[in-house]
């Protein structure tokens, strides 16, 4: 379930409005001695898209670092399983900030740790992705021939079956347990990458400066560490933002599925929400709050790799 | 903010196109509700929780087959309606020889089969016969299970000199002999099983093959069910329904509705919503936490009356489970009560053995081990345990009628274990297959939720099927438990059978191989509607006698 | 023309058969053998005997291959560990439903995404473009389930406007030539079927088609914002053409064609969306039937259904690179 997309729309802000990403502005940026990334980092300072997802960014991340610390109690300890009916689950009150869970947890530790645990699956899984898919990638693009038309078959074929699918499949053999999760979702993520980095060396090559380090015999892992790699980063970072993003609603879906780490004492947003559906009648709060932190913390990175995307490729694409 | 107006006014353009289209629907809704439509016949729309695996009972063993087979089918033996106890069906009377191995039973009469052949002493000859000749291919678990464990071998394969069946012999049109080779004190209520329907032989050699690879996709067994009973198969759209039509030709009190149609909705909760929204009649498997809403907005709740246990077993084979002193701290540490009322439907009783009250053998004169968390900190003190770390294994994704929410109650437990100190490694599998084939296939396990629902009255399928010999499950070898079972299984009548297995609960009480838990109420919900259905604790539910207003 | 459909083809078969033995691979990598992993509980020594001479598993590892690739050349996808069934059968019997639903989604999301997308694009800066742009991240990044199971909740359960659950009401007496519901209510001219059966698709058509109407309204707004700011419409602007008159002729042309891409994207997301919204649904498609397979572990289900999914992303794509092809002659040179 990519949710990579070109810019949603050319410059923000129309034609009217200067903002942030206006095609002047690369220029300026030469006139005023900054490179691609100070030029970016002050378009993204102006740009209130840019800021609120780096705040719930920041946010998410702070969270999932310092749960033990802001958390009032431990996780999945079902403590107060004694309070809670069928019928009922007990709602905020002195104690629990946000009440209880059906299980007879404190909701709101529930949540801060289920902040822990996506930060960790998807940043795991966003870099096995990256790290395979990238090497993939420089692979293909770097040694062409042979070895790109065999790998980008490799990637035709992961593609050709819906990450989901791919990912369960791979749940499947693994095993029901945190890698297996943490492989599956990244092995979903390889192909994106390894396109990525394969286009990325594709069009440098064809650069000035790849062709006279070339002719001047200049050996090629210095020609790609050196200058192929740094010149991909901008694309590659804005792609494992966004798909990061994907990665945090996949480990959601894989527990919808019956596929996630089924550890109640590990706290994750998506197995939450799947507990909570037969009691929405009686505390809707818990299967909205959940529900609402996944899609946040996703929209979080969407908005921030877009505008890095946008900041750091401020001319509009062909 | 931009984002709430957006989202607020997406939420209005929804509402606004739902509202338009549901004028219409209400108006539709209507005419369809009221369980008539325009030609005046009646249906009745039943919700269960899975298709049906096939229709031929002899190769299914769960419940949702076996509801459809109760409408079409019928055994020599059925239940008197609201009990597990046996009563005349197909057989009007049976006598039993002194030795427990001759059983002469007197058919009705006048009994046809839907393909209009004659139900007579012939056709049940056939098909005992054919049960016990089933070729090697079928004599799997998966397919024959009942057949298996009531008769326990066929005439081929690895168990054919365990095979209780000996011979049927027929006198006339309406008297079959029926021979064992042992005595079995349970071998009539075991006939009321679907499993033992009778089968119309002329239909069976048309379009059965019990040879087939799978047998479960023949003709037969998909498409052409051939039985005695009130309803026949109209269709089986697989993924959509089952429809059943009432038998014009039934021997019995012919049905009251015209069709009887079952869908299968996995979710308790979407059955819930269903049975609210009027898109069906009735529904099993009520969730706890629907029960209040649902009689609240007036549906009728209509519980069975229970014949499960719910317990908390003991892999002996793992420490320090193979303490008694251990085992007894675990008991004393739980809270039946709290745990009934967290996660178990109102009504439940709590247990204090491994079988029902309606079960032969029922005694509360046990060892109970009341909720005593100080003794029970004392007893793991004294064996050393204190402090310990238990493997706690359960299952989620599923909801049985005996344990309708595994991981509330999981949850209870643990925390009732925690608090005398005990240290909880908890082991989650998905049900089928992979809980089940660890709790009863491997020693890989500590403690864990399971349960029961009888079949049909008779000790030994309660006790006997948990601790008739070594398992997996139980990891335990207790001779005398073993053959006390053994001699128990083979008591000619259930009178002479009550006083030994009453001994035999006390026995178990005290070895303390697990802890029973509760008596869990499964619950059926109904449309206000709905008229006459009877709940039966063994799920002998025939909707002949169901009407819809 | 032709020659580019052909070529098209020819380079699906390396993916195909690249996936024919991931996919035999991957049955071999599963927990267990081959053999327990196709009976399930089925398994006793007698029917693992009688499945490895069957299916070959005692030979060499490459003509085991071939065996499987034999048998599934010749429709034998395997059965269903639960039910016996043959899995191309319980597939073709689905089938029909998912596709209504993901027509239906499809239709949805274009229908409303693309006039929204240009409108947003023609506005931008104003209200109803931040509107728009909020409006669909939202819809990216809402989990498909999450928002099934709100709708479910909201308009079945609370407001009891819509159908909760299956394809139609049982109480209907509809026939079905061809299972797909809608089209059968108009071949049969079963009026009330029909219409039952579309109460029946709304919500998960909406809750399916949501992340797709969400991409589509930001590739429409993308494209097209693009289209109106390169030079040639700003000259037929300047030089005095209606507005409108642009707008048609040279926007939406060469605006459409990322649309028509993604559509083909859109499907890989359709499938995936579909398992989980049938789910909540209990729409009896592939969706729901596969979740059931991931659920009891019923691996040849698994396995057949991938490979099919497989085939028809494959061949959707096929289609859309045709229709691409069709739109813009440059694309068939390359």
């Amino acid at each position: 379930m990519t949710i990579d997309l070109p810019p949603a729309g050319g410059p923000v802000g129309g034609r009217h409005g200067g903002s942030s990403a206006d095609p002047i502005a690369a220029l300026d940026d030469e006139a005023k001695g900054l490179s691609l990334w100070q030029g970016a980092w002050q378009r993204l300072r102006r740009n209130p898209t840019a800021i609120a997802g780096a705040l719930i960014v920041l946010a998410f991340v702070v969270i999932a670092i310092a749960a033990p610390l802001l958390a009032p109690y431990e996780p999945g300890s079902a403590e107060w399983s004694g309070e809670v009916t069928p019928t009922s689950v007990p709602g905020p009150d002195s104690d629990h900030l946000l009440g209880l869970d059906r299980f007879g947890s404190d909701l709101y530790t529930q949540l801060l740790f289920g902040a822990r645990q996506s930060l960790v699956y998807g940043v795991v899984s966003t870099a096995i992705g990256l790290t395979i898919g990238a090497f993939l990638g420089i692979l293909a693009g770097g040694m062409g021939g042979k070895v790109d038309t065999a790998v980008m078959r490799l990637v035709d074929i992961m593609l050709s079956i819906p990450s989901l699918l791919l990912a369960v499949s791979i749940a499947a053999v693994l095993g029901q347990n945190a890698y297996s999760i943490m492989i599956a979702i990244g092995a979903a993520q390889v192909p994106i990458f390894a396109r990525l980095l394969r286009g990325s060396m594709l069009s440098q090559g064809r650069s000035d400066y790849v062709l006279a380090a070339n002719a001047l015999g200049i050996r090629r892992r210095r020609i790609v560490f050196g200058h192929v790699l740094p010149n991909a980063l901008g694309p590659t970072i804005v792609q494992a933002t966004l798909n990061l993003a994907t990665a945090i609603i996949e480990v959601a879906a894989l527990s919808f599925l019956g596929l996630g780490d089924s550890d109640p004492a590990i706290a994750e947003w998506g197995r939450m929400l799947v507990a909570a559906q037969d009691r929405f009648d009686a505390a809707p709060r818990l299967a909205l709050l959940p529900g609402a932190c996944i899609a946040i913390t996703a929209l979080g990175f969407t908005l921030f790799g877009e505008a890095l995307r946008e900041a750091l490729d401020p001319r509009t694409r062909r | 903010m931009t984002l709430s107006r957006g989202r607020s006014l997406a939420t209005v353009a929804m509402v606004t196109s739902a509202l338009i289209l549901s004028g219409c629907a209400e108006s539709d809704r209507d005419e369809g509700s009221g369980g008539e439509d325009a030609g005046g016949s009646s249906t009745f729309v039943f919700a269960g929780s899975a298709e049906p695996g096939a229709l031929d009972p002899v190769y299914v063993n769960d419940g949702e087959s076996f509801r459809v087979a109760r409408q079409m089918y019928e055994g020599l033996v059925g239940t008197v309606p609201g009990t597990a106890d046996p009563a005349p069906l197909l057989a009007k009377d049976w006598t039993v020889s002194e030795d427990g191995l001759t059983y002469d039973f007197t058919l009705e009469t006048g009994v046809k089969f839907h393909d209009a052949t004659d139900f007579n002493a012939e056709a049940v000859c056939a098909n005992f016969d054919r049960w016990y000749n089933l070729p090697e291919s079928a004599q799997t678990d998966d397919l024959t299970y009942y057949y298996s464990v009531i008769f326990r071998g066929f005439a081929t394969g690895p168990r054919a000199d365990a095979a209780l069946y000996e011979s049927c012999t027929a006198d006339g049109e309406d008297k079959a002999t029926i021979k064992l080779t042992e005595p079995f004190a349970g071998f009539v209520p075991a006939m009321s099983l679907p499993a033992f329907s009778m089968q119309s032989p002329a239909a069976l050699e048309k379009y059965q093959d019990d040879a087939a690879a799978d047998p479960r996709t023949t003709e037969y067994s998909t498409a052409r069910p051939t039985g005695t009973g009130p309803f026949t198969l109209g269709s089986w759209e697989r993924g959509k329904q089952v429809t059943l039509e009432a038998n014009p030709d039934y021997w019995g009190e012919k049905a009251k509705v015209d069709e009887a149609i079952v869908v299968a909705i996995e979710d308790p909760k979407a059955r819930a919503t269903a049975l609210m929204n009027g898109e069906i009649d009735g529904f099993d498997l009520v969730g706890p936490a629907d029960i209040e809403p649902l009689e609240e907005a007036g549906f009728q709740i209509v519980n069975r009356d229970a014949f499960n246990v719910l317990y908390l077993g003991f892999n002996q084979k793992t420490e320090p489970l193979d303490d008694v002193k251990v085992r007894q701290a675990i008991a004393y540490a739980i809270d039946k009560q709290e745990i009934a009322d967290a996660s178990l439907p109102a009504g439940t009783t709590l247990a204090k053995i491994f079988m029902p009250d309606l079960v032969n053998g029922y005694t509360e004169d046990v060892e109970t081990y009341d909720y005593d968390p100080e003794k029970a900190k004392q007893l793991l003190e004294e064996a050393g345990a204190a402090g310990a770390t238990i493997e706690f294994n359960y299952p989620t994704d599923v909801s049985r009628p005996y344990m309708p929410s595994p991981e509330d109650t999981f949850n209870v437990v643990r925390s009732q274990l925690e608090a005398v100190g005990l240290k909880i490694e908890p082991v989650a599998d998905v049900w089928d297959p992979d809980y089940l084939d660890k709790i009863q296939g491997t020693p890989a396990h500590g403690i864990h939720l399971l349960g029961w629902t009888g079949d049909y009255n008779d000790s030994d399928n309660f006790v006997g099927v948990f601790f008739g010999a070594e398992t997996a499950e139980w990891g335990f070898t207790n001779e005398k438990l073993f053959s006390d079972l053994a001699q128990a299984k083979g008591i000619p009548t259930p009178e002479e059978a009550k006083p030994v297995y009453e001994q035999i609960n006390k026995d178990i009480m005290e070895f303390l191989p697990g802890v029973p838990l509760a008596h869990p109420v499964p619950s059926l919900g109904f449309a206000e509607n709905v008229k006459g259905y009877e709940a039966s604790p063994v799920q002998d539910e025939v909707w002949n006698v169901v009407s819809v207003e | 023309m032709l020659r580019f459909v052909l070529r098209r083809l020819a380079l699906m078969v390396p993916v195909l058969v690249g996936l024919s033995i991931l996919l035999f691979a991957w049955l071999r990598a599963l927990p267990g053998d081959p053999a327990r992993s196709l009976l399930g509980q089925r398994a006793t020594p007698e029917g693992i005997a009688r499945v490895n001479e069957a299916y070959g598993f005692n030979e060499p590892i490459v003509q085991q291959y071939f065996t499987y690739v034999g048998a599934l050349l010749s429709g034998d996808f395997g059965s269903s560990i639960k039910d016996g069934r043959s899995v191309l059968e319980s597939f073709i019997e689905r089938f029909p439903a998912t596709i209504e639903l993901g027509v239906t989604a499809l239709i949805l999301a274009v229908v409303i995404g693309v006039p929204m997308g240009y409108l947003a694009a023609t506005h931008q800066g104003r209200f109803l473009d931040t509107f728009v742009i909020s409006g669909s991240l939202l819809g990216v990044v809402t989990p498909v389930f999450f928002l099934a199971i709100l709708l479910k909740l909201v308009f079945a359960d609370w407001l009891g406007w819509l159908p909760t659950s299956l394809r139609q009401d049982p109480r209907i007496d509809a026939t079905h030539p061809t299972n797909f519901y809608i089209l059968d209510g108009l071949i049969t001219r079963e009026w009330d079927a029909m219409y039952d059966a579309g109460l029946h698709l709304i919500l998960p058509a909406i809750a399916l088609g949501t992340i797709p109407l969400a991409i589509i309204v930001r590739i429409t707004r993308a494209s097209v914002s693009e289209v109106l700011n390169e030079d040639y419409v700003r000259t037929a602007e300047s030089k005095g053409l209606s507005r409108r008159i642009v707008s048609r002729r040279h926007v939406l042309r060469n605006a459409l064609l990322p649309v028509v891409t993604t559509i083909g994207l859109q499907a890989g997301l359709l499938f995936s969306g579909a398992v989980l919204t049938e789910t909540v649904f209990a729409f009896n498609g592939i969706g729901q039937y596969l979740f059931d397979a991931i659920s009891s572990r019923d691996y040849p289900v698994l396995q057949g259904f991938i490979l099919f999914i497989a085939i028809i992303y494959a061949l959707i794509n096929l289609v859309v690179d045709v229709a691409y092809g069709v739109i813009d002659p440059r694309v068939r040179v390359s």
